[in-house]
């Protein structure tokens, strides 16, 4: 037993061997959906990552030619300058609106909405929950960073309790400000929505799993299912005023806690 | 042997790299790119290609040979 078993083994030895001496092969790098440029995002901003998951996601299902992505209001609202696929802008809050004209005008095409939560949980609250409950066939990638970054770090309505910010100087107040919005557990109830996950990229790890959920959410539109939505906990290093590391803790230990990672819904 | 390339000029320095990296082979380099922060540096060594570091990086500019 045991002599059968080595021999295939020490041939994949001398494979490997022979593959390092002649090639150097590239098995990590920008994926061909994302554009060569730098980004304008701070220092271990999440949004980069998440779209550099979206881009390798859209490589991977090959749907690069038919996708349509809608940019929100907030830090990411340049993503189309990073993004080599069609993109196009919304007001702010508004893109699940346009995302829904597009799909329904041009079903065949892959339809994605991205957005910042003071975007989708403030001014757009009223545009996702419809557009779940119509069960749009359309997918949102919801980047929650618990402020209004692009305006200077103001409270979102996902702002955790006693959170720091530009409006809550002392703290997240919870009987002035109000409860931080939990929005995937609100949408779980509708029947429109099909498929919900929670992720975060604070570890890569995490950034792996997030991948899997944004692409599971992209087959979900593929199939048919009707509306899905993947919530992205991201770090806001410059106004959570810490280091992009600290950040990553404190996702780690703190915003995951409150917003817990894993499927909300599932067909 | 595995090893990585990080586009030094275009890094911000938020090193989540360098905490990714489970063997320890990524530095902050001790000169200044044309952003005025320090890059993070490929100190080489016993990289085994496995790209923690560049899955975490927030500005895509990781390559991973094997
Ligand atoms: C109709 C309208 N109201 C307000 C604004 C100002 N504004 C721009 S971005 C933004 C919030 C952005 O926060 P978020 O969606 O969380 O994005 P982030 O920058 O944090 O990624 C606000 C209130 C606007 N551009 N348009
Ligand atoms: S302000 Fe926050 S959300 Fe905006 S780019 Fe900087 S880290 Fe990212
Ligand atoms: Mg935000």
């Amino acid at each position: 037993m045991r002599k059968s078993n080595q021999k295939p083994v020490t041939r994949n030895q001398k494979k490997k061997k022979i593959n390092k001496s002649q090639v150097e092969n590239l098995i990590f790098s920008r994926p061909r959906s994302m554009r060569d440029v730098e980004m304008h995002y701070c220092a271990g901003c999440g949004h980069g990552l998440v779209h550099r998951l979206i881009c390798e996601t859209i490589d991977e299902l090959g749907i690069r030619e038919r996708t349509i992505g809608v940019a929100p209001v907030g830090c990411a609202v340049i993503a189309y300058d990073y993004w080599d696929f069609d993109v196009t802008e919304a007001a702010h809050g508004r893109t699940p609106a346009v995302a829904t004209g597009i799909k329904r005008v041009r079903p065949e095409s892959i339809v994605f909405s991205y957005q910042g939560d003071g975007d989708l949980a403030a001014i757009g609250t009223a545009e996702i929950i419809h557009t779940a409950n119509r069960g749009e066939n359309i997918t949102v990638i919801f980047v929650n960073n618990g402020v209004y970054g692009m305006t200077g770090g103001q409270m979102a309505p996902t702002t955790l309790a006693g959170q720091v910010t530009d409006t809550t100087v002392e703290g997240r107040n919870l009987k002035r400000d109000g409860y931080p919005l939990k929005i995937l557990e609100m949408m779980a109830v509708l029947p429109g929505a099909k498929y919900l996950e929670r992720t975060s990229v604070h570890s890569p790890q995490e950034v792996l799993r997030t991948k899997r959920a944004i692409k599971k959410a992209f087959q979900t539109q593929i199939d048919n299912r009707g509306f899905s939505m993947v919530e992205v906990l991201a770090m806001c290093p410059t106004y959570w005023g810490m280091s992009p590391i600290k950040s990553a803790d404190r996702i780690k230990n703190e915003v995951s806690t409150f917003y817990p990672i894993g499927v909300v819904k599932s067909y | 042997m595995a090893k990585i390339k990080i586009d030094e000029i275009r890094c911000k320095g938020c090193y989540l790299c360098i905490t990714s990296c489970p063997q320890g082979l990524i530095k902050v380099s001790d000169r200044l790119n044309i952003k005025g922060t320090k890059p993070a540096r490929f100190k080489g060594g016993k990289c085994t290609g496995c790209s923690m570091c560049a899955i975490i990086c927030p500005d895509c500019i990781i390559q991973v040979y094997r």
